[in-house]
């Protein structure tokens, strides 16, 4: 397969496009080279381009809301993750039998995603509450003793972010894998039937193995969306109780913009990077690598 | 399989499916209805039971008197800005998405797929790391906390995105008919705007509705970023909801939530389909 | 200077070497096939020609311009494509004008051209209809419409026939052929197939991995084939080849001697080669009384004539019988031919003896 290259003319597809593609690289590699600089400097309410080395890292790790704040992403990730992709894989295989209301229920399913996590968060804040929420519903149904106020046990506050993400990105995943396994091509299928494998049999030895691909690529897309979440817990709980249920999100804006911390908001940001890049990094190598 | 089975394995599989409706849907009931009550049914009732009477008061209040920090005047002026800042932001991150899709797919030279690689880490990057250096560059250029900034910003993190959908489509597009339209004598902008553009309305609806989406739901950059005068919705819902200056009114909360959350619900509703595509577009190829 | 002249063209595409030296001269009004098995390097040449791609090496010129940079637009010419690439968003008219439209043609000059062109190639009724709404054959005749309507120095073909079925291929072929006698327009056709090779062309060039391996009439090329490769690509069924060594007489092949003319002596006696390959066009034997015994395996009954194939000792021989067969499979029969007809290679480098 050869690439048709017009032999005169080449230049105006370039300029066209460099604009936007220097800029671009300037917003993206510039800016983490600045940012990274500045973790390393001794800013404070305002940048200060003094060099202080690697101690604004050292601070952070020893800083106790960024241990809860790790802590959290943790927790949050991990159960996050897990069950949005859980959930999301369910309802597709249940919306991938053949249900003649599967546009209706898709729509259902997927709709969180298409309002702001603000939005949600304010919601969720709101069937949360421990006092007129939740709480309140059940005890009305014949459970005074009912307690449900994790939204401000400090404890227990992530877990509410968790169930609210996971009613958020549900539908998205569902979405993913939907399109998965809707690629999958109908003959390997019905050659299985008439080998005689049973229904639940070609789900998990064909259908589950095949959606490999488009497992990892959900898997990448939802621990991405987990490691950015600032708005859903802004919303929920601004942080709180105290800042119980921080994220590296929320403690990198609190240090920069209202803490007056900024090279520790810079450091923080910087160790948000490396984490989506560890997982980004690796999967786009290996997906552009297989489509070359 | 029996006819017998069959059915009971359909009974399991509906009402798991109602089941889990029932909860998406439920917090969009609560909202509802929590925002058409008065505060005494509030307290009277519970999460879920229905307005003994309607009242439009609190979406009222919600659209131009609560309270939102030391304003009070509603979420009017931050819907406003909103609107002031997603237009512009998506015609232009849009238009730039489509002129480099076409020159990365159709009008490849050397470097380019390593261009467009680069390109797309910006698409999962975590945006804390640019928030810094760019609230100094948009000092610097004194459009810190204008609209105008929001717009700059959205639009600078939207091109990797918009880039990858356009690029990823017309890569579907037969390299045969921009041959044949160069060989009829059409240059690079007229092969563009007579050839490329009239296919291209699938796409064009898929990215100008995400985003949109995206935009207009968008919090980090509305709160960094803009100033007095320029907070967009999201913000001012939550500056709304989060008020600890007076009594909680939860009805007035609920509808400033779903005044914030129509315009994007209505698009979903009217072209979701298109909106799924976006999401699995821009998510399973990498 | 012919109506297009290739000259020691090179293509280098990172470490492959895809065209070796290519050498051309079409005269103007000709029809030049370019044949030859995917990868041989033919549609890489056609885009070079087209102005879609540039040579590494050598020079393209369309009567004394060179054109070897020049954009595609800038040279006059125009292809139909194997897809037909017609707009999907214009309908058939919009399409055939939109190279006039370019050059800045007055609609009404527009107008008539397509016109002409639509009148030409029977499509008028198909004028206000959108390239989906067409079948294959009557997006071909669009196709080939939008090249007409240019009239220009020279007609690129990329294998247009490939996409249609059978029957229609061989009317579209005819049609090709009779728009070629009316229009007289230099035309560079390239193709897979060696019946369309052999029908549509003046001249043939036949293209194995980068190198032109023989050039010229349809006759020569069936007559008289440079290497092995030609022989055996043109024709249909191929031609019979027997591994053969040298002998006392001449040429021989599990001990049989091989018929040889004269000249073919001569030849083989100034030549080297140790080994050597017999070629036997199948119309060439016959089925007769005497001549090397065999068995027949099989017969394909084609209706005007049987491909009969024969076990002998000199290997399967195909021939060619005309009508049905008396003879049936399992029967003995003994094969017989002329030394006139046959064709004699080097066994090692393939290139044609005498």
């Amino acid at each position: 397969m050869s690439r048709y290259k017009v032999p005169s003319a080449s230049w105006l597809p370039k300029l066209v496009v460099a604009p936007s593609f220097l800029l671009s690289f300037f917003f993206i590699y510039g800016l983490i080279a600045w940012n990274g600089y500045l973790s390393l400097s001794a800013s404070h309410m305002l940048p200060n381009y003094d060099y202080v080395g690697f101690s604004n890292y050292i601070d952070l790790f020893d800083n106790d809301r960024f241990h809860v704040a790790l802590k959290n992403m943790l927790i949050f990730g991990v159960l996050f993750i897990g069950g949005a992709m859980a959930l999301g894989l369910l309802l597709a295989i249940l919306l991938d039998q053949k249900i003649r209301a599967e546009g209706v229920l898709r729509t259902v399913y997927l709709y969180p995603m298409a309002i702001s996590f603000i939005v949600t968060g304010t919601a969720w804040k709101w069937i949360l509450n421990p006092g007129l929420g939740i709480e309140h519903l059940v005890q009305s149904w014949g459970f005074p003793n009912f307690q449900f106020d994790w939204l401000v046990d400090d404890q227990h506050a992530i877990y509410c972010v968790v169930i609210a993400g996971i009613w958020q990105a549900s539908g998205f995943v569902m979405a993913l894998f939907l399109a998965g396994l809707r690629g999958i091509d109908e003959s390997i299928i019905k050659a299985a039937q008439i080998d005689g494998a049973s229904l639940p049999r070609i789900y998990w030895r064909i259908v589950v193995p095949s959606l490999r691909p488009v497992f990892f690529s959900t898997l990448m897309v939802v621990s991405h969306l987990s490691i950015k979440s600032f708005d859903l817990v802004v919303a929920l709980t601004s942080g709180g109780p105290g800042y119980s249920t921080d994220l590296p999100a929320t403690f990198m804006y609190a240090m920069s913009f209202s803490r007056g911390q900024v090279a520790m908001g810079a450091a923080s940001a910087t160790i948000m990077l490396c984490m989506v890049a560890a997982i980004v990094v690796p999967y786009l190598y290996s997906e552009l690598r297989t489509k070359k | 399989m029996s006819p017998r089975a069959l059915t009971w394995h359909r009974v399991i599989l509906w009402t798991a499916l109602i089941l889990f409706a029932i909860w998406f849907l439920t917090p969009l009931y609560v909202m509802v209805v929590t925002s058409l009550k008065d505060m005494d049914q509030i307290r009277g009732g519970s999460l879920l039971s229905l307005p003994s009477s309607i009242n439009f008061g609190s979406w009222a209040k919600a659209w131009d008197q609560a309270c939102t920090g030391t304003d009070c005047g509603g979420l009017k002026p931050f819907f406003m800005n909103s609107v002031a800042m997603v237009v512009p932001a998506v015609a232009i991150s849009t238009t730039i998405g489509c002129i480099n899709g076409y020159v990365l797919s159709k009008w490849r030279f050397r470097g380019s797929e390593v261009m467009f690689a680069m390109l797309l880490f910006g698409v999962f990057m975590p945006m804390q790391v640019v928030l810094l250096p760019m609230s100094q560059i948009l000092g610097y250029f004194g459009i810190a906390s204008s609209i105008v900034g929001l717009i700059v910003m959205h639009v600078l993190a939207g091109i990797p995105s918009t880039t990858l959908f356009f690029r990823n489509y017309y890569v579907g597009l037969p390299d045969e008919l921009v041959k044949a339209a160069m060989l009829d004598g059409a240059g690079f902008w007229r092969i563009l705007w007579r050839v490329v553009l009239p296919l291209s309305t699938p796409i064009l609806v898929v990215t100008l509705i995400w985003q949109f989406t995206n935009i207009w739901n968008d919090f980090l950059y509305g709160v960094v970023f803009s100033g007095a005068d320029s907070k967009p919705i999201t913000v001012g819902l939550n500056n709304l909801a989060n008020t600890t200056s007076s009594v909680k009114e939860y009805n007035v909360d609920m509808a400033a939530a779903l005044i914030a959350a129509l315009p994007t619900l209505f698009v979903y509703v009217v072209a979701g389909k298109y909106f799924v595509r976006g999401l699995t577009a821009g998510a399973v190829k990498g | 200077m012919g109506a297009l002249t290739i000259a020691n063209v090179r293509k280098t595409f990172g470490n492959v070497e895809i065209l070796k030296g290519i050498d051309i001269d079409v005269q103007a009004g000709e029809f030049l096939i370019l044949v030859g098995p995917s990868g041989c390097g033919k549609s890489t040449l056609l885009n070079m020609i087209a102005g879609l791609d540039a040579p590494s090496a050598g020079t393209i010129s369309i009567g004394d311009r060179d054109v070897t940079w020049l954009p595609p637009k800038d040279r006059d010419i125009a292809m139909v494509f194997q897809s037909y690439a017609l707009y999907p968003n214009m309908n058939v008219a919009q399409n055939i004008a939109f190279g006039l439209e370019m050059r800045k043609v007055p609609k009404d000059k527009r107008d008539e051209a397509v016109q002409r062109v639509a009148k030409m190639l029977q499509i008028v009724p198909l004028l206000g209809r959108k390239p989906g709404q067409l079948s294959g054959g009557q997006r071909q005749r669009v196709a080939m419409g939008r090249a007409l309507a240019r009239d220009p120095k020279l007609f690129l073909f990329d294998e247009p026939l490939s996409n249609l079925d059978a029957k229609l291929r061989v009317e579209m072929r005819a049609e090709i052929k009779l728009l070629h006698q009316r229009t007289k327009t230099t035309t560079v056709y390239v193709t897979h197939d060696q019946v369309e090779a052999m029908t549509l062309g003046d001249r043939i060039a036949v293209m194995k991995e980068g190198v032109v391996q023989q050039f010229g009439t349809p006759e020569d090329i069936y007559a008289r084939p440079a290497t092995r490769f030609v022989a055996e690509f043109i024709g249909s069924p191929a031609m019979n080849m027997i591994p053969a060594v040298r002998s006392a007489a001449g040429a021989a092949a599990n001990g049989i001697d091989l018929p040889l003319t004269a000249a073919q002596r001569d030849a083989l006696q100034k030549n080297s080669a140790g080994k050597l390959t017999y070629g036997l066009r199948p119309e060439a034997a016959q089925l007769s009384a005497d001549g090397v015994p065999g068995t027949l395996r099989f017969t394909e009954p084609t209706g005007p004539e049987t491909y009969a194939t024969v076990e002998t000792a000199v290997g399967l021989l195909t021939l060619r019988v005309p009508g049905y067969m008396v003879a049936k499979v399992g029967d003995a029969v003994h094969v017989k031919w002329a030394a006139e007809a046959t064709h004699l290679f080097d066994g090692e480098s393939d290139k044609r003896i005498g």
